[in-house]
């Protein structure tokens, strides 16, 4: 086997089994980073150096019979939104261009600990916001499958990079779609845990109540793998959960029979490419030949969720970025003659146009007057929302919809004009909205660009989608085209 | 569209300024968002307990136990400019 | 027209705990700078905070002690507003669900109880400290102080004078250092508080136009600010003008209050609930452990003394004006069973010996054995008072065991009648002239001798016995 056609866990058993070398598989990722990423730009801050050194004592360990990780020796990358201690980590914004954190995020700790060796930091939208990477201060990140066109966002570097084998998977982050709607668009598997099950301590916040951490690899095997050892209870978050189960060891006998897949009929509506609805059609039809019994129903109020989820994540947005004031860290603005300047002007020159415009609506939407008509009433659509997918989970044990109502666009096409962008999520916003789990896997191409299918589960019920996922992918091969690079 | 003295006013609660480009830029896209937003008044959410959390659990609590403090020259290594121990900015006043 | 004053007080107190209300730095107060952050109580991006379960505790405590309901599920919100001591640039705090409301609290004035009532007690986070330097035109900040647990206590509008707020703050201070939750230091700026002052026609129904006044850390400026706002705001209602809502500064040097300038009036703080925090739910249980485990109250303290140990009104007041003062008193008393003995010590020689080493009273670590032994050595004439206060000073300074002491410097009272015949006997004859004098009806000389005799005798004699002994002598 080719080593660029292994998933992470099967260049872990090689690794182990001594039939490659650690520096083998690392050097072979920074090349494809050297020879491509100036086309593709999926990397912020490559450290290669650091990589080098890691993977020495990694082999050492292997060599001398001493216990290793789960991931020893396999090369990933981090979304730059995850604190790494010494390693710049720029949220893609001006903002913290030279911002160095002094301490690792729980998920880097973790998954530091399984002997994986990072490579380094993935571009992104700035902050987390956007759906393309094209409000990113370092630029924007182009499909490994089409260079003229978006990788998806905001976890857009992620996406590409384990697309184009440029890290083998990724840790990347999803507020209303940022890890699903990048998976779809690049042709490869990603999870979201549901929200508590992963610790968000050392991510930096875009909207704490919806923010969530998780992973992108080449199949649903390696996602499951990265969220067994990342997840799970941390004292430094008080959100997360305990006596999570991410076990996922019994997944994988590629049993779905029985199984009930509900698809919201609405959704399909959502889907405005033809070619792509063919495709999610095409996958109902495989899920019913493996025996999963399919049904249409409806979840009507996801025509309010995009309305909602842009009210609650642009407040919490509003409040969450306010510390960025070139006191303590980030950008200062030179151009200051007393504190009030500090404030101001740095915030003006090193804020991105869409973070301005959302901390502006977040502002308006929690200001006096405007509570209760706004933040007020999107909290309790939440509520209703929350309740519609709970009582659609009495009935079905999965929910199938499209990741995003498109294939990737093209660069430039949606830029300007936001609103058009923000309904551009309408397929994945609610089950941010809901906390609810989710993973995306592709399930072929629409005019030889990737189309992905989004398996929502009930919460904390990550088994069942993995289960699922992973029989629609040792019977199909879609998760293995779409690699390689432009 | 959003007029001129609420643009200023979400100016001053965000602490920035938008040039004259983005001005008018946002006076139409905020505008043309919060119109949109206009459409959750279709529901009816009397009686509704707003969601603050996806999941009501126990929360922790932590113990009133001393953990050591940082470090203070890391506390301030990306301070832009630091003095005596401590940040300095331009002179506030209060 | 005759106006009357409307106080309301929003009091903040740094609680006591051991770390601060998100995480685990500690609270100890001073320090180098920025030693004792960590990235959560600096506002570090991707850092959450974690509720300090005492805190809560302390909450609960403070609550019951000044009569109020204990909300059972109690939730924080954020307050939004930008200022280079808030490093989130937001202060999270309690809007909402506040864990307290609707207390009262009881006051004296004038020999007449006064019920005020309590709003709201709520939890919330203190902000960091700004170091001026006008010569350099810059500003150093400090977070230590960041973080550290606030309770703020909030007032109905109930109080009517200068005098009854100063009442009410002598008396919370006291209850919150009584039931263990603050030191209340107002010098160290642990107790602080803000002022709201408005007048209205007396008798009248409806509440005036009210000022802030922001963060007062005394209450001696708190009594001259009210009353400066009071007649101020009547001399322009009176000169028929309006009271503009509004904060305003008090200025101690020249005793007034002026408009504060900034951007304060009418902040837009956009609270909204905190989505890291989730809500925590108070059971019956913890309430009813709480309120048992409850510190005796001054007030009950107080009356309780006077039934116990007989002691005065006042004297009860006075020994139960500070918790510390009372507790080395009462365990003293446990041991000796001499409550006014021990009193006067402690409101005598304790006292003055606090204010010349200008300790705090709360601070002093005094034996209450060693207390409880000079008692008995005294009153069983074993020593006598002057030789007292000297053992008691080595207590206080030294930790002294006051036996031990008296034994090595050989203090204890002469009981030998013979030595102070003989030593008697001794000064007589070396003072002829006196006895002359006396023979003669010169008393006064009767008084030089008993004082050479006691000199003699190293004033370790009953000065009753030499007085008999002296006439006895005089009279063979």
């Amino acid at each position: 086997m080719n080593i660029s056609e292994m998933t992470a866990l099967e260049t872990a058993e090689m690794i182990k089994a001594k039939k490659i070398s650690v520096k083998e598989a690392v050097n072979n990722v920074i090349d494809n980073i050297k020879k491509n990423d100036n086309k593709i730009n999926a990397y912020i801050t490559v450290t290669e150096e650091n990589a080098l050194k890691d993977a020495e004592t990694i082999q050492k360990k292997i060599d001398s019979g001493e216990e290793t990780g789960l991931f020893a020796g396999v090369p990933f990358a981090i979304k730059d939104n995850i604190c790494t201690k010494g390693i710049r980590t720029s949220c893609a914004s001006k903002m913290l261009e030279n911002f160095t954190p002094i301490y690792d995020a729980t998920v880097v700790r973790r998954i530091k600990n399984s002997d994986a060796i990072s490579i380094g930091k993935l571009n992104m939208d700035e902050f987390g916001m956007g759906g393309s990477t094209e409000t990113s201060y370092f630029g924007v990140v182009r499909n490994p499958c089409d260079t003229q066109r978006v990788s998806g966002g905001s976890s857009g570097g992620a996406a590409a990079a384990v697309a184009s084998d440029e890290a083998l998977f990724a840790l990347a982050s999803d507020t209303g779609g940022s890890i699903r709607q990048p998976c779809s668009f690049c042709g490869v598997s990603g999870i979201v845990p549901t929200y508590g099950a992963v610790s968000r301590y050392g991510l930096i916040a875009f909207a704490s109540s919806l923010d969530r951490i998780g992973a992108i690899g080449r199949d649903i095997k390696d996602c499951a793998a990265v969220l067994s050892v990342i997840g799970g209870y941390d004292t430094n978050d008080p959100t997360s959960v305990k006596n999570t189960s991410l076990d996922f060891s019994q997944c994988y006998d590629g049993n779905i029979k029985d199984l009930k897949i509900g698809i919201p009929e609405n959704y399909i509506g959502f889907i405005t490419d033809t070619e792509v609805k063919k495709k999610i059609t095409e996958t109902i039809k495989i899920f019913s030949s493996l025996g999963a019994e399919t049904e249409f129903f409806t979840l009507p109020l996801s025509e309010y969720a995009v309305a909602a989820y842009y009210v609650i994540s642009c407040a919490e947005a509003s409040s969450e970025l306010s510390r960025y004031d070139g006191i303590r860290y980030g950008y200062r603005s030179e151009r200051a003659g007393n504190i009030s300047d500090i404030f101001v002007n740095s915030r003006s020159e090193a804020f991105g146009e869409e973070v301005k415009r959302r901390i502006m609506l977040g502002s308006f939407v929690l200001s006096k007057g405007h509570y209760d008509d706004y933040y007020k009433k999107a909290s309790q659509v939440r509520t209703m929302i929350k309740a519609e997918f709970e009582k659609a989970f009495e009935k079905y044990d999965i929910i199938l919809a499209p990741a995003a109502p498109t294939t990737a666009y093209k660069i430039g096409e949606n830029i300007s004009d936001p609103l058009k962008m923000y309904l551009g999520d309408i397929c994945t916003v609610s089950v941010s909205l809901a906390g609810n789990p989710a993973a995306v896997i592709p399930c072929g191409m629409a005019n030889a660009l990737p189309v992905g299918v989004q398996l929502i589960g009930r919460a904390f019920d990550e088994k069942n989608i993995v289960k699922t996922a992973h029989a629609f992918q040792i019977n199909t091969d879609f998760h293995k085209a779409g690699k390689g690079v432009v | 569209m959003t007029d001129e003295k609420t643009i200023a006013y979400l100016e001053e609660l965000s602490k920035f300024r938008l040039n004259e480009n983005e001005k008018e830029k946002f006076k139409d896209e905020l505008g043309r968002i919060i119109e949109y937003i206009g459409k959750l008044n279709k529901l009816d959410t009397k009686g509704i307990e707003p969601l603050s959390h996806p999941f009501i659990y126990t929360s922790s609590l932590r113990e009133d136990t001393i953990q050591s403090s940082s470090e203070r020259e890391d506390i301030l290594k990306n301070a832009h400019d630091n003095k005596d121990g401590c940040f300095k900015v331009l002179r506030t006043v209060e | 027209m005759i106006y009357e004053t409307v106080v309301g007080l929003e009091v903040h107190v740094e609680l006591s705990t051991k770390t601060k209300i998100f995480c685990g730095c500690t609270t100890q107060f001073g320090g180098d700078p920025n030693t004792h952050v960590c990235p959560i109580c600096c506002g570090m991006p991707g850092t959450l905070p974690l509720l300090n379960k005492e805190v809560v505790d302390y909450a609960i405590r403070t609550g019951l002690a000044l009569n109020c309901d204990i909300t059972r599920k109690t939730k924080f919100d954020r307050k939004n507003y930008f200022y280079p001591d808030l490093p989130k640039a937001y202060q999270i705090s309690q809007l909402y669900l506040p864990i307290c409301t609707n207390g009262n609290f009881e006051i004296e004035i004038n020999g007449r109880k006064k019920q005020i009532g309590i709003h709201e007690i709520h939890m919330e986070e203190d902000a960091g400290k700004l170091i001026h330097d006008e010569s350099a035109n810059h500003t150093l900040i400090d977070y230590n102080r960041c973080g550290v647990p606030l309770l703020e206590i909030v007032t109905e509008p109930d109080l009517s004078s200068s005098e009854e707020a100063a009442v009410f703050l002598e008396k919370l201070r006291e209850t919150l250092m009584y039931i263990n939750v603050s030191d209340c230091r107002m010098q160290e700026g642990s107790m602080r508080a803000d002022v709201n002052v408005s007048v209205r026609p007396a008798g009248s129904d409806t509440l005036g136009t009210r000022a802030e006044l922001k963060n007062m850390s005394s209450f001696k400026a708190i009594r001259k600010a009210i009353e400066y706002e009071s007649k101020r705001q009547i001399n322009i209602l009176v000169g028929g003008g309006m009271i503009l809502q509004e904060t305003r500064r008090w200025d101690e040097a020249k005793e007034k209050s002026f408009t504060m300038r900034s951007k304060e009036n009418a902040q837009d703080y956009r609270y909204f609930p905190e989505p890291n925090i989730l809500p925590v739910e108070i059971s019956e249980e913890k309430i009813n452990m709480i309120k048992n485990n409850m510190p005796e109250l001054p007030d009950k303290k107080r009356e309780r003394y006077i039934k116990e140990y007989g002691l005065s009104e006042y004297d009860s007041s006075v020994i139960t004006s500070e918790r510390n003062l009372a507790f080395i008193f009462e365990k003293s008393v446990i041991i000796c069973g001499k409550p006014k003995e021990v009193l006067n010590m402690i409101t005598g020689e304790m006292m003055r010996l606090i204010s010349e080493t200008g300790q705090n009273a709360d601070d002093v670590k005094i034996s209450p054995e060693k207390i409880a032994s000079l008692v008995n050595m005294i009153s069983e004439g074993k020593i006598n008072r002057t030789v007292g206060k000297e053992v008691f000073e080595e207590i206080f300074r030294n930790d002294t065991d006051p036996e031990k002491y008296v034994t090595e410097k050989g203090l204890m009272m002469i009981e030998d009648t013979d030595l102070i015949e003989k030593t008697i006997k001794y000064i007589l004859e070396k003072n002829q002239r006196s006895v002359e004098d006396i023979r003669n009806g010169k008393t006064k000389a009767f008084g030089f001798l008993v004082g050479e005799s006691m000199k003699a005798l190293k004033g370790k004699a009953d000065p009753k016995t030499v007085n008999e002994l002296l006439k006895k002598l005089l009279i063979k």
